[in-house]
């Protein structure tokens, strides 16, 4: 009947949203020219696709895994070699499709482990897959010559013929290379979730149990969607190994695989963009903030841990949960308390960030220099006032928050109540 | 399939839980097309029965044929692609998907598109087509983008038996389709269960008489895992043994139906 009419406007909405996705790709590194920019633009762009692949396990198919860097890893050794075949000529491949040569390692890879790891799933899932982690971690170190050790194994991505002037000389080249490729990945990745695999993949996520007697077996539905989310590990890996010249140990190491599961976490395991998001602030956390301060793993942590505790669906939940309400023009109720949170938590969060910073200053710099230069302040960190400042401020951003919450919760829980009387 | 094969037949069906027996020597043919209830009292063996013959708990010994196939020792899945699918007691569903969606996930496999990740799925059209008539069939296509897990209870069960059916199977097996629903609830799901099992051989477990009798071709008595009596409705209801061991208590209810 009416199904035309209902679904035309939300394929124009998904046109819509993946056009804009294209054109922020296109004219993102135009806004600023450093190169700085650049690198945080092609870090974000690799960490998407490695983050979006992590949560085909882990949202799509309830699998956590704290191995996963295995597959970037070794897509990004195998990519390497293949690379410097390339630069020593006895390889003719295209360095833009290299990551198709990463893709295919992590999908053999993903194939050999992943039999191992998806025979069980749940906890068992999760220690094995540490286990994997560890164990190739271990044997990279073990074969140097393959692996080249600590030192890892370096390459050239300026090798091969020029197609079209593109050498891959240029960042801002090698940026458009990654953009390409993340924006295939997640056209690709978003159509696997539209797949009777991708479908049986949250079916078994939700009730393994009622998914073996529709016919399907779950130990198989999880190695597929292993073998695939490795192949897009893969590409990731590869694009990196491009991107830095550089593929060392640290890139199957458990510190990988942690961050790709603390930036999909963060972004929102229950909604396909939710990894974006999450690849976008754990770029800015791990390279925008790091250049200003040593305490930016803290801050990281301390993000997490809120996360986890108060926004487990992530920041894209944040997102959509407020979608209803701005349907139903309620948003502007909100805007009072929100500020006041806001306003309350930033209070918090210069109280917490001044103390955090003068402890790192007074325990890691104290050598000579007593003071922090803060916005033309001069701060001393051996006189009380800055402590007993910050202090204050924490304590007080801390209790005005938590009464702003309540104050959102009470407005949130109206709001509600009256959409759903709508509703019924 | 020949006619003459049963749909489902056990031979000597043995279960024990470490030193405890379940289920003592069952032998059960159920002829292809029938409509077989199981009854007995608490604590007989009744769901474990469907979980050995659904695969879900290996049997001690004895064999299970589904249509002429030795389905001994199958997982669930092996014995649901030979045609058999099953309801659970204790609501089964995919509560965090739509209505929809439960049903199409369940079509999938018999539809062949097994574990494809080349195909859209919402651009396959006999998929589509199939989940929305078992929708219609169990009164569920006006709730079709409800999350499931927010349904009512009798409509929670009746998306149950929607996903048992919608794979097409020619063996059903229904464990107390009607646990704790009022009456008119009941009346209404036994009216559904006849509608989608028709041409179909159902097995049930109920404890409902109303239903049971009402529903079922032939019934057999489960008794401490003992299989004491089948046969017709009116067979049962004059056995000795059944009255003895079951049925004196609900001689009251059968009456005032």
């Amino acid at each position: 009947m009416n199904t035309t009419l209902r679904y035309r406007p939300l394929n124009l909405g998904r046109w819509l949203l993946w056009g804009t996705t294209a054109l922020i790709f296109v004219l993102a590194p135009l806004f600023s020219d450093a190169s700085f920019a650049l690198t945080l633009l092609s870090q974000m762009g690799i960490l998407i696709i490695f983050s979006l692949s992590y949560n085909m396990l882990l949202g799509q198919s309830g699998m956590l895994s704290f191995g996963h860097a295995v597959y970037s890893g070794l897509g990004a050794y195998i990519a390497v070699h293949a690379l410097n075949f390339i630069g020593k000529g006895t390889l003719h491949f295209p360095v833009s499709l290299l990551p198709l040569i990463g893709g295919c390692a992590g999908l053999v890879f993903g194939s050999i482990f992943g039999y191992v790891t998806t025979k069980k799933s749940g906890t068992t899932f999760a220690m094995i897959s540490l286990g994997i982690g560890e164990m190739v971690f271990a044997c990279v170190l073990m074969f140097p010559g393959f692996f080249g050790g600590e030192g890892g194994i370096t390459t050239n991505r300026v090798v091969g013929s020029a197609v079209l002037g593109v050498t891959y000389g240029p960042a801002i080249q090698v940026y458009y290379l990654i953009a390409a490729w993340a924006f295939i990945c997640m056209i690709a990745m978003f159509a696997l979730t539209q797949t009777p695999l991708g479908r049986m993949a949250n079916a078994v996520r939700d009730n393994p149990e009622r998914a073996e007697f529709i016919g399907y077996n779950t130990q198989r539905v999880r190695y597929i969607q292993l073998m695939l989310s490795a192949f897009f590990a893969g590409v990731a890996g590869s694009l990196s190994c491009i991107n830095y010249e550089i593929v060392s140990a640290e890139n199957v190491s458990a510190i990988r695989s942690g961050g790709v599961l603390i930036a999909t976490f963060i972004g929102g395991v229950g909604l396909f963009f939710g990894p974006i998001l999450g690849a976008i602030l754990f770029t800015l956390f791990a390279i925008a903030l790091s250049s200003f301060t040593k305490a930016w793993l803290l801050y990281l942590g301390l993000f997490f841990l809120l996360m986890v505790l108060y926004a487990p669906g992530g920041v894209a939940w944040l997102v959509a949960i407020q979608l209803p309400v701005l349907r139903a023009r309620r948003l502007t109720d909100l805007l009072w308390p929100y500020s006041l949170a806001i306003l309350a938590a930033a209070v918090c969060v210069i109280g917490l960030v001044g103390s955090v910073e003068m402890l790192y200053h007074a325990a890691l710099e104290s050598g000579g220099d007593r003071h922090i230069q803060w916005f033309g302040l001069n701060v001393d960190v051996r006189t009380p006032t800055p402590w007993l400042v910050t202090s204050a401020l924490l304590l007080c951003g801390g209790l005005a928050t938590r009464y702003a919450m309540q104050f959102v919760q009470r407005r949130w829980d109206t709001i509600q109540l009256a959409l759903r009387q709508v509703a019924t | 399939m020949n006619t003459n094969t049963p749909a489902l037949a056990l031979h000597e069906v043995r279960k024990q839980f470490g030193a405890t027996q379940i289920i003592h020597g069952v032998n059960l043919v159920i002829a292809a097309g029938e409509r077989h209830a199981i009854i007995g009292p608490n604590g007989a063996g009744k769901s474990t029965l469907f979980n050995l013959i659904s695969g879900r708990f290996p049997v001690s010994s004895g064999r299970i044929s589904l249509r002429g196939h030795d389905i001994t020792g199958c997982t669930p899945f092996q014995i649901n692609r030979l045609g058999l699918a099953r309801s659970f007691q204790v609501t089964n569903i995919f509560h965090r998907m739509s209505v929809f969606e439960n049903i199409r996930c369940a079509t999938l496999w018999s539809l062949g598109y097994g574990y494809s990740f080349w195909h859209r799925v919402g651009a396959l059209r006999d998929v589509r087509e199939r989940s929305e008539q078992v929708m219609e069939h169990i009164g569920l296509a006006r709730r079709r983008d409800i999350s499931a897990g927010v349904l009512t209870y009798a409509e929670q069960r009746a998306l149950e038996i929607g996903i048992t059916i919608a794979g097409d199977a020619p063996v059903i097996l229904l464990d107390e389709p009607t646990a704790g629903m009022s009456r008119t609830e009941a009346a209404q799901a036994m009216a559904l269960i006849q509608r989608v099992t028709q041409g179909r051989t159902l097995l049930m477990v109920e404890h409902d008489m109303s239903v049971v009798f009402g529903l079922a071709d032939r019934i057999s008595v489960l008794v401490y895992g003992e299989c004491i009596a089948s046969g017709t409705p009116a067979e049962i209801r004059a056995n000795a043994a059944v009255q003895e061991a079951y049925l004196g208590s609900l001689h009251p209810q059968t009456e005032a139906t």
